[in-house]
């Protein structure tokens, strides 16, 4: 059972938990993530470590409603209560050195992942370029806490409602074109966005991380639905990654993969909605 | 006289439980049990023991079933086995101790497993008494893994007075029996009652830990322990190399039964882990694990469902119990064939394209190696393919434990009688060490190990009593 000490919204269906975990809070590394189960009949949910505080012993998760796990969070789950299950950190955390540039690129909920990376690589000695994306103004989180960890901070939402509009793999395909030397980067986000950043770097052979999210079930080891292609080779998001070679993952292939559980997870999260929805009516009657 | 049939156990019949997830086996009754005792000839020098790898003493407690002395039974089977309603469930007894039993040579052996089976679940309908444990012997020990190797290890070592505590990375305990075997075969709450037993005993349980992440080997005997016993069993599952295993549709068995066994997905959506399969549904494999998913998808409301393995019927590893109750459900069988790759337009699995196999010589396992014969390729349309061709040793403990010796698979590398590997404290068995193998192999490794460990810690165990007892 972990508390949960902390809870505030960053925009529409955008929540920022702190859960009591102390053990994990003391050994999470940054690019690790955590599962999580909600209750007795609940799945089991990976999701990113964003920050840690081992003196209070809690952790920090950024948790966007898609399906009906993170809905019913969000809806049920405040300060004060307690989550069934918690186990990590997983993964192998990311490899923090001293690359010289790094360009980290955050897209939608995937700013929050990339939020501990942009961090450990300034501490590192690096000069960090943060890119952020969002759908709109409303969607963008954690600008501030970016700009305190970086050099330069670009936003781009699709309808330029905030900083400028277009893609973050727009801004980085001018920073990859400029004379400006970019030794490594990350870009985490949604597939599609991951891919065409990885694209933007291919020619110019600039090594790119990206941290991959395909449908697991366990999440330690065991059960091998989060195997992706890389590099032709199959490997497995929980154990070996969630980091990859970006230039090396077959993207279409994980996309395909997370297409197919779409239908059972929208008909979940459909149901969890009139579940809630004639609950509500009954609340008010 | 001697009666040369087994007493048959009720079952529940193949069109009525293809629809349910309850147990097939009904058990015994108690005159039932008494009758196939009463089989056993009470040989002088019994071969059945040496069949049982953690050596119960099996014509002792046949012989008081016999005389209706089923308290004594228990007692004697628990003696030994910590796990006695898991066994007599699970056990290819056909193999071992039924296989060595001298009545066997002649007429039906006796049904060990039945009789293993009544006296525990006999055992659990009069509640159950707690184990008395000696006083605390002032050690303790850590064992990662709550399947089969690290509970049985964990029992024998707290019946030492050793404190114990068990580290499981899932939010459940019991490993392979909880999200490998299914509830039809197994019920969930049968292992529960062994694990509470084993609690009443003073095993302390840590759930959702994830031993080399959150707590290095290190890090636990910095934390106190005295010893360690890996016990983390089989992990990622090997998939086949062959085109077409991304597609959707294709599950390993780990996934799809994990899916069912310990995420309730067949009961999708009051839970809220779905399943996804189709009307078709293949199996690739011809173990114990490949029956469990056939027989599964049945259930989860598959019209056909189809194993296909490349040798012939006599080589199935499967326990014949378990490949009987696939025919009897209308599992179908294809046998000496081999998938070469799986076709679906759209991502999702389509076709399973197949060859004919033959057999030829004996490899390296003793078995007859598979030829694929060319130009006989053939295809199966199918929705679901789900691959049973076993798993990769656990990956989390010899990653993060630098000097642990391991093997180029992975498997640590381990004393087999002892389990002392090349770190000085630290045990290992089950699965983790030899690769796939039974759930009574993985009990009879963390026995020895337990041994091991009381001898390490200088605990004079009850084990070692009995070997000066018997020199």
């Amino acid at each position: 059972m972990n508390r949960i000490l902390g809870k505030r919204r960053l925009g529409p269906g955008i929540w920022e938990y702190v859960l009591e975990a102390p053990d994990i809070a003391r050994a999470a590394r940054s690019g690790q993530f955590a599962v999580l189960r909600l209750h007795e009949a609940g799945e089991r949910i990976p999701l990113t470590i964003v920050e840690t505080d081992p003196r209070s012993g809690s952790v920090k998760l950024v948790v966007q409603e898609i399906g009906k796990t993170t809905r019913e969070m969000a809806a049920q789950f405040h300060v004060g209560d307690c989550i069934l299950d918690f186990a990590g950190p997983l993964g192998e955390p990311s490899r923090i050195e001293r690359y010289g540039t790094a360009v980290c690129i955050g897209g939608r909920v995937g700013i929050a992942p990339l939020f501990p990376i942009a961090r450990d690589l300034k501490s590192a000695g690096n000069e960090v370029v943060v890119i952020l994306g969002a759908r709109s103004a409303e969607f963008l989180f954690y600008e501030r806490k970016m700009a305190a960890v970086c050099d330069r901070l670009y936003t781009v939402t699709d309808d330029g409602s905030r900083g400028e509009r277009g893609f973050t793999s727009d801004v980085l395909r001018r920073l990859v074109d400029s004379d400006q030397r970019i030794d490594r980067v990350w870009a985490i986000g949604p597939p599609i966005m991951m891919k065409v950043c990885a694209e933007a770097t291919r020619f110019a052979g600039i090594p790119t991380v990206v941290s991959l999210n395909p449908i697991m079930v366990d999440g330690t080891g065991m059960c091998g639905g989060c195997r992706v292609d890389v590099g032709a080779k199959m490997r497995f998001a929980c154990v070996d990654g969630p980091e990859f070679d970006g230039h090396q993952v077959d993207f279409d292939r994980l996309m395909a993969r997370l297409r197919y559980y779409a239908r059972c997870e929208a008909e979940a999260a459909d149901r969890y909605e009139e579940r809630i929805g004639s609950q509500n009516r009954e609340d008010a009657r | 006289m001697i009666k040369p049939r087994q007493t048959p156990m009720r079952q529940q019949k193949p069109g009525v439980r293809i629809h349910n997830f309850d147990e097939v086996p009904l058990g015994y009754s108690r005159e039932e049990a008494v009758r196939e005792a009463e089989r056993c000839l009470q040989c002088q020098y019994p071969t059945c023991i040496d069949g049982c790898p953690v050596g119960v003493d099996i014509p002792r407690f046949v012989g008081q079933v016999a005389r209706g002395h089923f308290d004594a039974a228990i007692q004697t089977i628990r003696e030994t086995n910590s796990l006695p309603a898991i066994c007599g469930r699970v056990c290819p007894q056909e193999t071992q101790c039924q296989g060595t039993c001298a009545l066997g040579r002649k007429f039906d052996s006796v049904a060990i497993g039945r009789l293993e089976r009544f006296c525990a679940d006999w055992e659990a309908t009069k509640g159950f008494e707690p184990a008395r444990v000696p006083a605390t012997a002032g050690v303790s020990v850590a064992v990662i893994g709550s399947g089969p190797a690290g509970l049985t290890a964990a029992g024998d070592l707290r019946k030492d007075g050793i404190d114990v505590t068990v580290f499981e990375l899932f939010h459940v305990a019991g490993g392979v029996l909880v999200y490998g075997i299914p509830e039809f075969r197994l019920p969930k709450r049968i292992v529960r009652r062994e694990i509470d037993a084993l609690c009443s005993m003073g095993v302390n349980i840590e759930l959702n830990v994830v031993v080399g992440r959150v707590l290095t080997v290190d890090d636990l005997f910095a934390r106190g322990f005295d010893a360690v016993f890996v016990a983390t069993g089989a992990g990622l599952p090997r998939f086949l190399g062959i085109e077409g295993e991304h597609l959707g549709g294709v599950y390993s068995a780990n996934e799809f039964l994990t899916r069912v066994n310990l995420m309730g997905a067949h009961r999708f959506p009051q839970y809220d882990t779905p399943i996804r399969i189709g009307e078709r549904v293949v199996t690739i494999g011809g173990g114990n694990v490949a029956m469990d998913v056939a027989r599964t998808a049945l259930r989860l409301g598959a019209k056909e469902s189809m194993i296909v393995y490349r040798r012939s019927v006599e080589e199935l590893p499967a326990r014949s119990e378990e490949v009987e109750h696939a025919k009897e459900e209308g599992v179908a069988f294809q046998l000496l064939a081999n998938p070469v790759r799986f076709l679906g337009p759209d991502d999702e699995l389509a076709e399973v394209e197949c060859i004919e196999t033959k057999l030829g010589e004996r490899d390296r396992s003793g078995r007859r190696r598979p030829i694929p014969i060319p130009g006989t390729e053939f295809i199966l349309e199918s929705d679901t393919v789900v691959i049973a061709a076993g798993n990769q040793p656990h990956p989390l403990i010899p990653r993060t434990t630098p000097d642990l010796k391991v093997t180029r698979r992975g498997n640590i590398v381990a004393d087999p009688v002892t389990g002392e590997t090349n770190l000085p404290g630290v045990f290992a068995g089950g699965d983790i060490v030899t690769g796939a193998a039974t759930v009574i192999e993985a009990m009879g490794a963390g026995k020895r190990a337990a041994t091991a460990i009381g001898r390490y810690l200088g605990v004079s165990t009850g084990a070692d009593a009995g070997e000066s007892q018997a020199a």
